[in-house]
Formats: structure tokens, sequence, C-alpha cells
């Protein structure tokens, strides 16, 4: 780094930021300490990259997706690849650049207060936020929540790996509880063009507000491939499981959390509708909503899930529980996941706590017959 | 004989630069240090002054407190210079080699426990012994539940002690007859082990990758530690110089060491004395020790000595590896890395598990919070604890939470392949040293 950037120098006070893009050019020359001579290849740069790679597919399939649900919105059912595409990118670029630009000059500034080097952590959050909100949020809307959230979530907690709830869903929950008519509803899913209307008789509710099937795209692979209306990221199944799958490939997501949600979810599922609760089988659930997304993306992150093996199951099967039984008894609140994956952050620790007392007073018991 | 005993978890490094079995040179230094700045739990007092003659076994140092606790020359010959740092703080004792070597007598009885205190006190052998809980000098007055001694080391590029203590064995099991005397003693040996023909009070078989071979490691499956309980542990070495003391009479601590890393030019073993300064390895490293950092001790868990240091009291191994101080550009995120070793599958050399990497000292990337879960460090030790949770209990100072988590069975040592894997780059051995002073002032 050059000296100028150097504590005491000329632009000393913009340190922290000159060493978060010398370290994202190089891996720095710095060597061990006290403790281990040698250490892993693997930094958090990396894991997040990672985890950011597996979200990538969602994202592109999302952005294709906004574009087509505009032809079909406005009488234009063709499935044009590259132009929906182009459409969409056009139309969730904004969110991305809003959202990007808030955080991390957030991160920065934190960062240089507090005199650390720059966390990685928010490449994950601001990648994740365009993703799980309707594309038609005004810009300083996203810019407000992810403020929020970057604020009042992570840094006063202490930055990442300090903080209790998914950063990128607080920014999602304050938006739901602060906007609510441009978080809900039938108009904020479809992308509209300039002077462009929806005609009457098409509505553009998801799937989980219209309850069962409706006039059109609501069948097993319209779910399963995400040609429905819904947040930007979230309606592809096929995309969320490709991600899913190099979550659990690189163990940068634990399976353990997936499969608790994907259980729970279908034992309340199961539960709901042979109790006459609902007339949606138990697996269709499974692909409704945000549900696939918040399981694979949002429920595994590491900061703020459980931290131990067999609270980690405890968790996922919260998280499933909790989303399908709002989905079944909470008409006016089509969607759990957000609020369930929150309110699991908030008990983890406490699931955590009870994990290991239960292993701690086992092991005293097996010491003392011993 | 109990059943083998195996353990999955951990990993053996996969580091190039093992030494050959071949015995390279007999190194007879002119000066040696004696040095109890490794020995924790040992606050010196000077017996000698400069220029006063030394017998291989005369008293050099006592500890302030237990004056009974000897650190006795390994040779003979006049004490050159006596080094002190920072605070007048001890730093070694140089003691100049006569030509003559000259042993003192000693006439240590084994009849009791009382006789074989008072042979390894005065000779200077009690250093060897290590209490745990804390890792300090075992306490001369107290009497542990057991005396445990791991036979084999798993850390990377360890010493191969069939080799080295292979032709010992009488030595040794002298040794533990004399341990005996005083507790139980119980040794860990590995599969098809030169040292399971030993006779002691229990022998206990491991299977698996580093660290099985931790003493730590083997105690909490064999006897685990509780709150008020103690267990000496003593490496063969010890026990090897602690019996032929008692058959012989003579202070002898020369050993062979292996001399490892990948910047090692030739690695193989050398026979040496603790304390032998590190230009006597010179040739190990060629012409300039410019840009290598030199280790008494493996990777994980050594010392950091330079090329003018000394070998450790205890220690059997010298690692030479280079410093990683080059730039490796966009390194996080190309794909393959082919050179780089990582235990995460975010890298492929899971894929190739025969291969031996050149590694250097890199800390491959910045200090950050904990950012990954407890599971990803659990499955680098193998004990019934809580890594990170012990971990954090130490970083806040909660004794109460410290003990729950299992603060009594492990030393920093245990836990240095969890430092070794963490993506975060926390120092996870200081910490745990951290939290086992604070226990020692604490629960003094």
């Amino acid at each position: 780094m050059h000296p100028i950037f150097e504590k005491g120098g000329k632009l000393g006070w913009l340190h922290s930021t000159a060493d978060a893009f010398d370290t994202f050019l190089a891996v720095p020359g710095t060597v061990t300490g006290k403790g281990s001579h040698v250490r892993d290849a693997v930094d958090l740069k990396r894991i997040i990259i990672l985890a950011l790679i597996a979200v990538i597919p969602a994202a592109l399939f999302g952005m294709w997706n906004v574009g087509y649900q505009h032809g079909l919105a406005t009488g234009d059912p063709r499935i044009n690849l590259l132009g929906n595409w182009w459409f969409g990118f056009l139309h969730v670029l904004p969110i991305y650049v809003v959202s990007y630009a808030v955080g991390l000059s957030i991160e920065f500034g934190t960062a240089q207060i507090r005199e650390e080097e720059v966390n990685e952590g928010f490449l994950m959050t601001g990648f994740l936020i365009p993703l799980i909100v309707p594309v038609t949020t005004p810009l300083w809307m996203v810019g407000l929540a992810t403020a929020f959230s970057v604020i009042f979530c992570k840094e006063i907690f202490g930055g990442t790996g300090m903080n209790i709830w998914n950063p990128a869903l607080v920014a999602r929950a304050f938006l739901f509880f602060s906007y609510p008519n441009q978080m809900s509803g039938s108009q904020c899913w479809i992308a509209l063009g300039k002077g462009e209307t929806m005609p009457d008789a098409c509505t553009g509710a998801t799937p989980l507000a219209l309850d069962g099937p409706a006039q059109y795209g609501t069948g097993f692979w319209d779910l399963f491939l995400g040609t429905v209306p819904g947040s930007v990221g979230e309606t592809s199944v096929i995309a969320i499981l490709i991600g899913a799958f190099l979550l659990i490939w690189t163990g940068v997501g634990s399976w353990k959390i997936m499969a608790g949600s994907v259980a729970g979810a279908l034992l309340v599922g199961f539960l709901g509708n042979i109790g006459g609760i609902t007339a949606i089988p138990a697996w269709m659930q499974l692909l409704y909503g945000g549900f696939a997304f918040g399981t694979v993306f949002m429920a595994t992150d590491p900061v703020t899930s459980c931290q131990t093996e067999c609270g980690k199951w405890m968790y996922g099967l919260l998280i499933g529980m909790l989303c399908i039984t709002v989905r079944l008894f909470n008409p006016g609140y089509a969607e759990g996941m957000m609020l369930a994956i929150l309110f699991a952050n908030t008990m983890a620790p406490l699931i955590d706590h009870c994990v290991v007392s239960v292993h701690i007073s086992r092991r005293n018991k097996k010491l003392k017959t011993a | 004989m109990s059943d083998t005993i195996v353990l999955k978890k951990g990993l053996n490094l996969p580091v190039t630069g093992a030494a050959e079995p071949v015995v390279r040179k007999s190194i007879v230094s002119r000066t040696l240090a004696v040095e109890p700045t490794c020995l924790k739990g040992f606050s010196p007092r000077l017996l000698v002054k400069e220029g006063d003659a030394v017998l291989c076994g005369s008293p050099v140092l006592a500890d302030k407190t237990r004056p009974e606790i000897l650190m006795t020359s390994p040779v003979s010959g006049t004490v050159k210079a006596i080094v002190r740092g920072d605070k007048r703080k001890l730093l070694a004792v140089l003691i100049e080699t006569a030509e003559r070597q000259e042993a003192a007598e000693f006439h240590p009885g084994s009849t009791d426990a009382a006789s074989v205190r008072n042979g390894l006190l005065e000779s200077g052998l009690w250093l060897q012994l290590v209490q745990r809980p804390y890792g300090v000098i075992a306490d001369p007055s107290a009497t542990p539940k057991i005396i445990y001694l791991s036979t084999f080391g798993t850390g990377p590029l360890a010493a191969d002690s069939a080799f080295c203590l292979g032709n010992e064995l009488g030595a040794m099991q002298a040794g533990i007859d004399a341990l005996e005397k005083i507790a139980p003693v119980h040794i860990g040996v590995c599969e098809a082990s030169v040292f399971a023909g030993l006779r002691a009070s229990g022998i206990h078989v491991f299977k698996g990758p580093h660290p099985a071979g931790n003493a730590g490691v083997q105690i909490s499956h064999v006897c685990p530690i509780v709150k008020g309980d103690t267990v000496w542990t003593l490496s063969p070495e010890g026990l090897a110089a602690i019996g032929k003391f008692f058959l012989r009479g003579k202070l002898d601590l020369r050993r062979r060491i292996a001399v490892t890393g990948p910047a090692a030019i030739g690695p193989a073993y050398v026979e040496a004395l603790p304390g032998t300064p590190m230009p006597e390895f010179r040739s190990f490293w060629g012409a300039s020790s410019q840009g290598l950092r030199i280790i008494s001790g493996d990777l994980l868990c050594g010392r950091n000595v330079g090329a003018e240091g000394c070998l450790g009291w205890r220690d059997n191994q010298v690692t030479i590896i280079r410093e990683g101080t080059e730039r490796e550009y966009f390194g996080w995120i190309r794909p393959l890395r082919w050179k780089q070793f990582s235990t995460d599958r975010a890298y492929f050399s899971w894929l190739t598990p025969w291969r031996r990497y050149d590694m250097d000292t890199n800390l491959h990337g910045g200090k950050r919070a904990f950012l990954m879960n407890d599971a990803y460090y659990a499955k680098m030790l193998p004990m019934d604890l809580y890594p990170l949770f012990l971990v954090k209990a130490c970083l806040a100072g909660d004794i109460e939470k410290m003990e729950k988590f299992g603060i009594y069975e492990v030393l920093p040592e245990d836990l240095a392949l969890c430092e070794f894997v963490d993506p975060s780059k926390n120092d996870l051995q200081e910490i745990i040293a951290g939290g086992i002073d604070l226990m020692l002032k604490e629960m003094a």
C-alpha cells in the first residue's frame, strides 16, 4: 500500500478504504505471528465469494423473470430469453447499485472510524437485498432499508460476525413494516415501463396471495421453474437448488439447516392438509413464495444460525414449521418465511444454550461414573 | 492391552520436508543455553555466576517459589554469560562446554515414591513432568491421578519416536518402573508400535490423524480431567532420560532431533542436547537464513527462535520454513490456487489427498471476527468439547464457562489445528493460553 495511506500519512484517514482495495487485489504478505506458523489457504473473502456465486443462478433467473412477467402483464407472453433478461436487468441493476453504494459506504465508514479492516460480509448482504424485494420498490426505500439494516442490525453489534439477525432480512422486514403498500398486494411484483398499465383482467399477485390455483402460472412446473410473480430472486426453485447444491458441496451452507427446514415445512403442511385447513398438498408448500430462497440462502447464514450440529436441526425445523404455520393461520399475511427466520435467529442462541447445557450435564454424569 | 481407540477428527498436515530416518551428525556444541523461558510455571532464580565451573547435572537455576525444583546443566563447562532481557528478566545462562565432559554422580533410589521424587528433583529431570490442567511444571508435593505419556507424535513432520528411541526401550522401562512409585503410569501407543511391549499400568492404542498423538487428546479418552484432578505428562525423550538416570546415576539429556520443514536442505535427524544453539543446525538451511523462519518444535505449536536462538528444553524437532511475505495477486478469487493447501472445499486440495505442499508462513487473509460456527472447528478436535464455545469463554474471561467447556482438559496445542483452519485468522492458541493464565491466577 502507498505510504500516503499509512497511519500519519496525508490520506491516513482513508487507511481502511485503501486497505480494502489493496487486499481485494492481492492476498497481503502478512505472516503468522503467535501460534500456528502455517495457515489454511481459505479466508472469509473466499467463503463469501462462494456463497455469492451460489446465489447467481437465482439472480440471473430473477432478472429474466422480471422481463417475462412484464411481458405477460402487458399482453406479450412470448418467451424472449435475452430480451426478457435485459428488461429485468435494467430494472434490477439500479436496486443493486443503491444497495451496494449505501451499504458499502456505511461499511467503509465504520471500518474507518474503528480503524479496522473492512469486512467482506456486506458483499453477500448487498447481493441478497435486491433479490428479496419486489422489483418495483422505490430506490430511496431500498437505500433507507439498507442503511437501517447495516447500522442497526450489524454495526451497532460490532460488525459482521457479531450480528444477531440476518441483515438482508432485517432490510426486508424494515420495508415490509414501514411501507406495506409497496411491499404487498398485487401491483408491486410486476415492473412496468413508462405509461404502461396492467389490463384489468390480469392480476400480478403472487401465487401465495391467491392461495390455490389461479388464472395462470401456479402449476408444479411454473413454481418449480419460477415463471410466477414474486420478489426478484425467490421464484425459481430450480435456480435455488443449483445454489443449494453448491453451498452444500462446498460446506459453506449447512445441509442440516436446509433439511430441518424442509422437514418442518412438510410436517406442518401435511398436518394442515389432512386437517382440512388448506387444500395445498404439503410438498407444494416448498415451492411457494420465499420458502426455498430463505431456507437455502438466509437460514444457513453461519453467523445468525445455530452453532451446534444438533441445534442446526432444531433451528431448521423451527423455521420450516413456523413459516408454514404463518401461511396457514394468518390470512392477512401470506408469507411467513422472513419472520420465521428472524424469529429463529433470535432463538438460535437459546437453542445452542440448551444443546450445550444438556451436553455438559451428560458429560459431567459420565465423568462422575467413570 | 485395551482396544484400539479410533479417532476420526483431525488432520495430518500435508507438508513437504519430512526427516529421512538417518542420523546426519552428532552435534557437540561449544556453547549451550540453559533457557528457562519455555518452561511454563518455572520462575528462575540464579544459582551460578559468570565464570563458575559446572558439571553435567549441576544445578544452574532454581524455582523462586519452590526452590527444590532445579534446572541443571546438561553439559560440564564454565558459565560464560547470563543473558537478560527487558526489566532484567533472565532469558538464558550460556555455558561453554569443556573439552572433557564430566558428569555429577547421583545415587538415586527407586524403591519408594519419596526417593524417586528426590532423584528427579536433584537431577533437574523434574522439569520433564508437566501437570495438567494448565500445562505447568508438576508440583513436587502433589500426587497425580495418573502419569501419562504419549509415545508417538502426529504433529506436522513429527519425529518418528520408534526411530529416535527404538533402542532405548530398556531405559524407558526403567523410567516407567520408577515413576510407577509415584502414580500409575499410562502410555498411549500407535498401532503396531515398538513401545507396545513396555509394561505399565495402562497401555492404550490410538489410531487417527493429528492430534491423536497429543497427550491431552489421549487423556480425554482414557481418563478425562475434571476439576480437582491432576495428571502429569512427559515426553518419551524425557522418560528415556529419567530411565537412564535411574539406571546409571547420571544426567543424560542427549536425544535425536528431527530437522524438518519445507525449506530444510536434506531433512534428517541429528543427535543434540536441549539448549543447542541454532547456528549448529546451519547446514540445514545453507548460506543465509534470510527469509526463513527457524522453529524449535513443529509447525503448529513450535516457537519461532530465529537463526540465533536455541533448541527448546523439551523439543525434539526443528522446523525450517519460508516466510510467506510475497503478495499473491487475486489469490482468494483464483479458482484453483493449485499450490496452496486448504481443508475447506472452497478449494480443491481435498481431491488430491496424496499431495504434499511447500507451505510458507503467510496468513492467507486478514483477521476478522469469528464467522464460521462451532462445527467448523470441532472437526479438527477429537475431544468431547465445543472448541469455539471454549475459545469465546476464554475471550470473555468467564471462569465458570471455561470450566464447563473443558479448560481443564486442553492446552493450546490441542486447538492448534482449529487455529490452522480458522478462516477468520484468529490466534486461538494465544486465546486459550490467556484463558489458562487467568485460571492459574484466579484458582491459585
